[in-house]
């Protein structure tokens, strides 16, 4: 332990394990403090077997010591608040701890006044309630929902942090079950009429949100979706009803959704033309860059977590595509020199995330642990210079570059992506 | 990977549901239109299935339809073709009152200071936007009627007649010396403005895959 003795405890066991402790002036080392929790902890926790318990409740709520938090960026009418993945395990992320996105708040609207407008190109314009879109034919599928703006601070190469953590850095990523109709359902109710080649999806908040999507995608797999992880929507998720297009950046999935018009041309909203557009450094601007590609980050160990000794520990992650199933997740415990696969923990269901794990022995070297997805398309996530040189330097959205953490000799882990560029 | 059998289908999903009935319901049925992924696994036919069943009607009837009145409440976007603006004009020298009233706290009294998004910056780029106005990046003027009508002003949206929309979009288009001092907007005008970056816009070509990173 003489290694370790030196090496410090990540900051959150630091204050779970020593408050008052320093104080006291009894912690000296994370020996000490691994001492004084295995000393103390039976005499501070009651006997449970000695205690009747509690009775059943109407709703559940999670073990008082967990607080897992969305983080936000700010109070304001367009906002976000990021999803803690570092806290999470599985695939699955708990409804309340979704990312949000909104760009004019959060509407009230009452679930039996809401109504769906289906026009356009199409036989029939109609117009649906709640209970009608729910007498469809129902799906049910397990997507990944990411904004396009997700890893936008670990581009620059000028500005590379050390100091951020996977919320902060890729936190506008979540998973869910998704639940409602198929688009295509509506459509072929509706009938649409030749020539038509995109629809509108327009929002009922104060923004109105509007996104174009290609008919042909909504045709394929996207959903009107009112069910969320077993329950309906939650209100920050587009309650009562939204547009969900699998492996499309989150911004097209549009939320409080109230009209859908089927056109034969992209209607150039301001969200699709001013924002998440994509400058290349070439005097050109991609457009319409609507699919995420595959991309991988590893969750544990991460900042700001530290390695308390060292020995065996497994590295945990999340990897996902836009375009399919995850294949291969390959990691590096050497800085990308050698590269292993991963295990892939089953079922691999397309456009949504898979955790991936890999046991490794920390030694107590410096090193910098890396990992990189491979999706059915045969496509590879890329390095950060693959994407400067494809895109430049100063490009915004769709940032899936491979994540690098460094481990220090201490145990402390930092962001690394700085260090190999 | 060849695709199953039905009675290889039946004997999964026999596998995965309880009902008896529903099992033999669904072995005696024609065999369903095969998924439309061609090449997904088998784990894809389970999880994705077809979205309807092949006895479905061609039409449920739930729903109404909706009236001409009823689609033109909601049909408020415009495109660049001009379809959907509305009757109404608007001068530059109209749109100063209307801008100076309601845009001016959140974008500044030449609308390059914020607090909120910077609407004007005439100076044109080569490789790399510097800023991303609506003078130097926003590819078409409709989008400008689109986006105020519909979420402007941010704490009263809704509030602007049709008149001052195109009014306030005259004199944002001035201030970036896109339109001159006198011009007036309309639904003829406003579609036929050509904006500087329009051309710079191109369509997505990352198509995944091993080729090239794009």
């Amino acid at each position: 332990m003489s290694g370790s003795d030196r090496s410090k405890l990540s900051r959150r066991a630091w204050l779970a394990t020593t408050s008052g402790a320093i104080a006291a002036g009894v912690v000296h080392t994370q020996s000490d403090a691994i001492r004084l929790v295995a000393e103390e902890t039976p005499q501070q926790v009651a006997d449970p077997t000695r205690v009747p318990g509690r009775f059943v409740s109407e709703i559940g709520s999670r073990a008082a010591a967990e607080n897992p938090r969305r983080l936000m960026r700010t109070q304001a009418l367009s906002s976000s608040s990021r999803t803690p993945l570092a806290d999470l395990m599985g695939t699955i992320t708990p409804s309340d701890l979704h990312f949000e996105r909104h760009h004019a708040g959060i509407p009230d609207i009452v679930f039996e006044n809401h109504e769906l407008l289906v026009h356009g190109m199409v036989e029939r314009p109609m117009v649906f309630r709640m209970s009608d879109l729910m007498r469809f034919p129902q799906v049910s599928r397990i997507r990944f929902l990411e904004c396009s703006g997700n890893g936008g601070g670990v581009y620059s190469r000028t500005r590379m942090p050390t100091e951020v953590t996977v919320q902060q850095m890729d936190g506008l990523l979540s998973t869910s079950e998704w639940t409602g109709v198929a688009v295509s359902t509506i459509l072929r109710e509706v009938g649409v009429r030749p020539g038509a080649r995109w629809i509108l999806a327009e929002g009922s908040d104060s923004a109105v949100m509007s996104r174009s999507v290609p008919l042909d995608k909504v045709m394929d797999d996207s959903i009107l979706a009112y069910g969320q992880n077993g329950e309906r929507l939650r209100p920050e998720q587009g309650y009562p009803l939204r547009l969900f297009n699998p492996g499309y950046e989150g911004n097209t999935s549009v939320k409080w959704l109230r009209r859908i018009e089927v056109t034969d041309q992209p209607t150039h909203t301001r969200d699709e033309t001013s924002k998440y557009t994509d400058p290349l450094g070439d005097g050109t601007v991609r457009q319409f860059s609507l699919t995420m590609d595959a991309k991988s980050v590893i969750t544990f160990p991460s900042f700001p977590y530290a390695l308390p000794e060292q020995g065996w520990w497994e590295l945990r992650g999340l990897a996902w595509s836009g375009r399919g199933r995850i294949t291969r997740v390959e990691v590096s415990t050497d800085g990308g020199r050698n590269w292993v696969d991963a295990d892939i923990q089953g079922p691999i269901l397309p456009k949504a995330t898979v955790r991936f794990r890999h046991l490794f022995e920390w030694r107590g070297q410096d090193t910098i642990i890396m990992s990189r997805a491979t999706d059915e398309t045969g496509y590879v996530q890329p390095t950060v210079q693959q994407l400067w040189d494809a895109r430049g330097e100063r490009t915004s959205y769709h940032q899936n570059h491979q994540r690098a953490w460094k481990i220090a000799r201490t145990g402390e882990v930092t962001f690394g992506l700085g260090e190999l560029v | 990977m060849t695709r199953p059998t039905t009675a290889r289908r039946c004997a999964r999903l026999a596998g995965l549901m309880v009902v008896a009935a529903f099992i033999s319901a669904g072995c005696t049925m024609e065999p369903r239109p095969e998924n439309p992924q061609s090449g997904a696994s088998d784990a894809a036919m389970v999880e994705d299935g077809n979205v309807l069943p092949s006895h479905a009607p061609d039409r449920f009837d739930f729903g109404a339809e909706a009236s001409a009145a009823r689609v033109a409440m909601w049909d408020i976007d415009v495109r660049p073709d001009g379809e959907g603006l509305p009757p109404g004009q608007g001068s530059v020298a109209e749109g100063r009152e209307v801008y100076m009233i309601h845009c001016v706290a959140c974008h500044g009294p030449t609308g390059t200071e914020g607090p909120n998004d910077r609407l004007v910056d005439s100076e044109q780029w080569d490789d790399v936007p510097t800023t991303r106005t609506v003078g130097n990046y926003w590819p078409y003027a409709t989008t400008l009627y689109d986006y105020i009508r519909k979420a402007m002003p941010q704490l009263t949206p809704g509030i602007l007649t049709e008149d001052q929309v195109y009014a306030v979009i005259a004199y944002i288009l001035h201030l970036n010396e896109i339109v001159p001092e006198d011009a007036v907007m309309n639904a003829e005008t406003l579609p036929a403005v050509v904006m500087p970056a329009r051309d710079k816009f191109v369509v997505d070509d990352r198509i995944g895959g091993t080729g090239v990173v794009r």
